[in-house]
């Protein structure tokens, strides 16, 4: 895919914010991002606002607080891809030629504690079945079966995330932590322990798409939007995230991060070897390395070598979550996808100071989450 | 006493060597837990009913150690997949709740377990897997 660039974008940090609404957030981060795309009242012809817990009309709210109303709003639920959904649905209408510029953007507000889900039955809760924490801690398990991935790789990647979160003025959390620290935390599932899980948390990002003919209203460096995909899971993944009661003793089926990735790739015509900077769903941390094998960015079974080997540390071949990642920043589900985003466009165009990755020119997104749904984003400047 | 009450019916028989009420495609071959009136493989109709092996081998587990959204159990419990002969991976409550008594491959039997006293004072019983060889 071509011809979609990304001229603006907007960030409401993540984090909480007593008194602050959904709605408030998502203005913040709207204003941020039209101005920087130089976007005013009527410049853009439809909006995709990604959202889980907002609520109905949750777009409108936003909108209607700015005064920029009457052309098409459409909230986007797709779990912790939801903002990666809206940016698939505005990239292809304007390469459809239906519109020249879209607004895309995120804003949430998570409840405290472990998320609920109106995904499961009142039975499955009620039986213990519906603890989203306990799929990560099985993921987790198998990822040390099948990766040979211990607790101390584990651990590291908290330690690298929080690192780089450290030097991100948008993070919740922006102090390093030690492998002793995260393993001193209690085990919430084992081998998963507390500072291994990201915090559900309140944020909103935006970000708008221009057809690339019609992005010189900007001043900031155009970033092209090369691939933009979502996709579901097939069925047969016991612990796929479409959290089944029961799959196949197959272990061939392809996650729904794999379906997007390959396709985003396909869309972009290039590789993961292409990839300069990424940032991947670290909802946990084991999260982060199964994303790597999935992607491409190691072989199947080649995470914790990847990782130990400072490849995916800031200063390394091919930096993950420069951001901090969820890990540092929190998960505001409506949000989370295109903060991603953000992070990518300000690392293309050179940024992000202290935790900038040098002379990065092709960046991957990626976030997966109940549904289940993938989604994966291809940035290039 | 309470009665005793399924967390929910259709999904286990309740009996001293209880079963998973599955159902198998009548054309991919393919089991389901629970039963499908369609199959999630190949999307054919009318799945035959069936019950399940009321045994199987550990495949990952973990434990639970705070008390989820909806949930009134005993903490922590266990947490797991178990292999069925039939060719597929339940998602399932274990009697285990200590992760380290517990190793990848070993036999499981089906029980029916209490989770908990519902609000009319009845006993809600579940199905769960504990370490074992079937009778």
């Amino acid at each position: 895919m071509s011809g979609v660039v990304i001229s603006g974008v907007g960030m409401h940090p993540f984090g909480r914010f007593e008194g602050v609404s959904t709605t408030d957030m998502g203005v913040g981060a709207v204003r941020a991002a039209l101005r920087e795309a130089g976007v005013v009242k009527g410049g853009f012809q439809a909006a995709f606002c990604g959202t889980a817990y907002g609520g109905v009309a949750t777009g409108h709210k936003v909108l209607s607080r700015l005064g920029m109303t009457g052309m098409p709003i459409v909230d986007v639920e797709a779990g912790c891809a939801s903002g990666g959904a809206a940016l698939m649905l505005a990239a292809g209408a304007i390469r459809a030629g239906q519109y020249d510029t879209v607004l895309v953007f995120g804003t949430e507000k998570m409840p405290r504690g472990i998320i609920r889900s109106s995904f499961f039955e009142p039975w499955q809760e009620e039986a213990g079945l519906a603890a989203t924490p306990s799929f990560f801690g099985l993921r987790a398990q198998r990822l040390a079966m099948t990766s040979g991935v211990t607790k101390d790789h584990l651990a590291q990647v908290v330690v690298k995330n929080r690192r780089h979160g450290a030097m991100n003025p948008d993070a919740m959390y922006q102090k390093e932590i030690t492998a002793e620290e995260v393993l001193a935390s209690r085990v919430i599932c084992e081998p998963l322990h507390l500072f291994m899980l990201c915090s559900p948390n309140e944020g909103a990002a935006a970000v708008v798409l221009t057809r690339e003919d019609r992005a010189g209203a900007s001043d900031a460096v155009p970033i092209t939007l090369a691939g933009a995909v979502l996709r579901s899971h097939l069925p047969g993944s016991v612990l796929s995230e479409s959290t089944p009661l029961s799959g196949l003793t197959d272990d061939t089926v392809p996650s729904p991060t794999a379906l997007a990735a390959r396709a985003a790739f396909e869309e972009a015509g290039m590789g993961p070897a292409d990839v300069d900077v990424a940032e991947c769903q670290d909802t946990d941390a084991a999260r982060e390395l199964i994303s790597y094998e999935e992607i491409g960015l190691c072989d199947p079974g080649g995470s914790a070598e990847l990782l130990a080997s400072g490849a995916t540390t800031l200063g390394g071949r091919l930096p993950v979550n420069p951001s901090g990642g969820l890990l540092s920043k929190g998960e505001p589900l409506g949000a989370s996808a295109l903060g991603q985003v953000v992070e990518l466009v300000r690392q293309l165009r050179g940024q992000c100071g202290p935790r900038q990755v040098a002379g990065a020119r092709t960046a991957l997104s990626h976030t997966v989450g109940r549904g289940a749904n993938a989604g994966v984003v291809i940035l290039t400047r | 006493m309470g009665a005793r009450v399924m967390v929910r019916q259709g999904l286990f028989t309740d009996e001293d060597q209880p079963a998973l009420l599955g159902s198998r495609c009548t054309a991919c071959g393919a089991h389901h837990f629970p039963r499908h009136d369609s199959c999630p493989y190949c999307s054919t109709e009318d799945p035959v009913p069936t019950e399940l092996t009321g045994s199987g081998t550990l495949w990952a587990w973990t434990a639970v150690t705070s008390a989820p959204p909806g949930y009134e159990g005993e903490i922590p419990y266990g947490l797991g997949v178990v292999e069925l002969p039939e060719g597929i991976r339940v998602i399932t409550r274990l009697t285990e709740s200590d992760p380290a008594a517990l190793a990848f491959g070993q036999a499981m039997v089906l029980r029916v377990v209490p989770l908990h006293a519902d609000a009319d004072g009845n006993d809600v019983v579940t199905f769960a897997f504990a370490p074992g060889e079937a009778r």
